[in-house]
């Protein structure tokens, strides 16, 4: 018994170690963050003098709230389409037996296996043809329909366990189909819709790759592509792009913080039960 | 239920729909498009054959994405899903109680919560010659600074490791809740018998999780060759080419050098590493379905 408690010393140890080097760099980050410019170049590793908050204040003025304001907007409405159009998706392959549910369902399937790179050159042609290229809706559009294959992936598994004999005491109520769809399945779905939404959440607010050849515009750039302008922008100085990572970096974390159960639930049924 | 036949179309529609515009024609039209020699910013197309391909499969650069993409892959299996596992399997170990386990998976996990560009834009002064963190710690262990970044033979690696750094911890989350799962009863058995914890890791919880071992190897794969954002804001492929990408020449083909043929060719270049790997994925996590 001796034995196992140093064991568990040690294997404290070992993870406080692995957290210290996750840790060092953001530390790192966040003290400069606070620091002058001249303290910074002085030297990296000690305290600043006086935290210099302003930092933070001049990040977000000097324009950090427009790219804010841009993702919550993008991230909303792609949310809502991701979350609305998969669910309907979903919905109609599984509680109708569909003929031809399982093509239907194939095709959805294959869109997962397909990377954005590959669509990137052609989505590119294909905005600017139809003039959406460099408005919110080149992003939005992509985001949703990259976005459907996965999301209809978990709720399908979902919905397909849902008892049969709950949509067949609301038909005997006089429901419609689509009554059954907003009554019954979404309400008894919302564990693994939060999961689908926080899940997208994620990928919505840190996608960069369709953002930067999207969106042109600096009025209309969403947070990763905004931060690639910002430190362009600022070029020499340091500090205020370091505080503006921090604040672009916190909001998902707190989200984290506070509902790490739905996140880890949509990550991991994403990737076993599928 | 009773309804019109066409009923159940109507609700998939609108989403299919999305897919197949969105999704499918873009990736269907870039294969068309690596036939043919044409710019962003016009119209007019010349066929030209495999052209493209020849020009792709010829270029000086192609051998360095190549190895780079591989290394990436490599050591990303190694540190990713090799250490991340084994971390899953100290954090689950009977040596932990629930909440310390709790606390340190959950932990690990957040660098990947941050976005890819903020955490290159991070390492970029992290990596920083003269202001940066790395040097800073090195000098007081009296040991000289290097380039990092800006040294064409460690820029590769130095993105690298910014990336296990990134999602060691999302493999340890995956790993940990395929863990979860294996049955208390057989690891129960196990210990009676008098196998040891590393026994029971090997004989009983990695054989359990090995369908989520599998996916979380084949999403690291993938990655490594979708491999974009990280060189992009860390060193855009520099110095020289010393550390491009498959993911970054393709951007850098249709919208530096205006070369959309080339563009299509490495996407489907990526299009059939990707596919092939994805397939695999989805085969693996259906058969874990009753």
């Amino acid at each position: 018994m001796h034995q196992r408690k140093q064991l568990t010393i040690l294997t404290h140890i070992v993870c406080i170690f692995f957290c210290l080097v996750i840790l060092a760099p953001l530390a790192w980050i966040m003290l400069n963050s606070l620091k002058t410019n001249k303290e910074m170049f002085m030297d990296s590793l000690a305290f600043p003098e006086i935290p210099q908050f302003g930092n933070y204040v001049r990040a977000w003025n000097l324009g950090l709230y427009r790219y804010f304001g841009n993702s919550v907007l993008v991230s909303a409405i792609s949310l809502a389409g991701i979350l609305t159009l998969s669910s309907l998706l979903a919905y109609g392959l599984t509680r109708f037996q569909a003929k031809y549910a399982n093509v239907i369902f194939f095709i959805v399937l294959g869109g997962m296996a397909l990377s954005e790179q590959v669509a990137l050159v052609p989505l590119f042609k294909i905005l600017k043809f139809f003039r959406i290229y460099d408005t919110y809706g080149a992003v939005i559009l992509p985001y949703i329909a990259f976005r459907i294959p996965f999301t209809v992936f978990l709720m399908r598994a979902y919905f397909l366990s849902i008892p049969k004999e709950l949509e067949e005491a609301a038909v005997v109520d006089g429901y419609n189909s689509f009554q059954i769809f907003t009554k019954i399945i979404v309400p008894i779905s919302s564990p693994v819709i939060a999961s689908c939404a926080i899940v997208n959440l994620n990928f919505v607010w840190n996608e960069f790759l369709f953002a930067n050849v999207f969106l042109n515009n600096k009025a209309l750039q969403t947070i990763p592509i905004g931060l690639m302008t910002f430190k362009g922008d600022l070029k020499v100085d340091y500090t205020t792009t370091l505080a503006g990572l921090v604040i672009a970096s916190l909001p998902l974390i707190c989200l984290y913080v506070t509902m790490s159960r739905q996140f880890v639930r949509g990550l991991t049924s994403g990737a076993v039960k599928g | 239920m009773k309804t019109k036949k066409h009923t159940p179309y109507l609700y998939m529609l609108p989403g299919l729909i999305m897919v197949l515009c969105f999704v499918y024609i873009p990736v269907i039209t870039n294969i068309g498009y690596s036939f043919f020699r044409l710019s962003s910013y016009s119209a007019g197309a010349r066929f030209v054959g495999l052209d493209n391909y020849r020009r792709f499969f010829s270029s000086d650069v192609l051998p360095i994405m190549l190895r780079n993409n591989i290394l990436y892959a490599v050591i990303s299996l190694i540190v990713q899903v090799g250490f991340g596992t084994v971390m899953a399997l100290v954090l689950e170990s009977t040596l932990l109680k629930p909440g310390a386990s709790a606390f340190y998976r959950n932990f690990y996990y957040i660098p990947a919560l941050i976005s890819l560009t903020a955490v290159g834009l991070m390492f970029t002064y992290i990596y920083d010659p003269s202001v940066g963190f790395l040097n800073g710690l090195l000098k007081i262990f009296g040991i000289p600074g290097k380039g990092w970044l800006g040294d064409s033979k460690l820029a590769i690696y130095c993105i690298i490791a910014m990336s296990q750094w990134q999602f060691t911890g999302y493999i340890t989350l995956l790993m940990v809740v395929a863990f979860q799962n294996v049955p208390r009863d057989y690891v129960e058995a196990a210990a009676i018998d008098g196998a040891g914890p590393v026994k029971r890791a090997i004989h009983i919880m990695i054989p359990q999780a090995k369908e989520q071992l599998l996916v979380c190897t084949i999403i690291t794969i993938i990655g490594a060759f979708k491999l974009y954002t990280e060189v992009y804001s860390t060193t855009a492929g520099g110095p020289g080419n010393s550390s491009q990408v498959l993911g970054l020449f393709l951007y850098q083909q249709a919208f530096l050098h205006d070369d959309l043929g080339m563009a299509a060719v490495t996407g489907v270049f990526i299009f059939v590493i990707t596919v092939t790997l994805s397939i695999i994925q989805i085969r693996v996590t259906r058969s874990g379905q009753e």
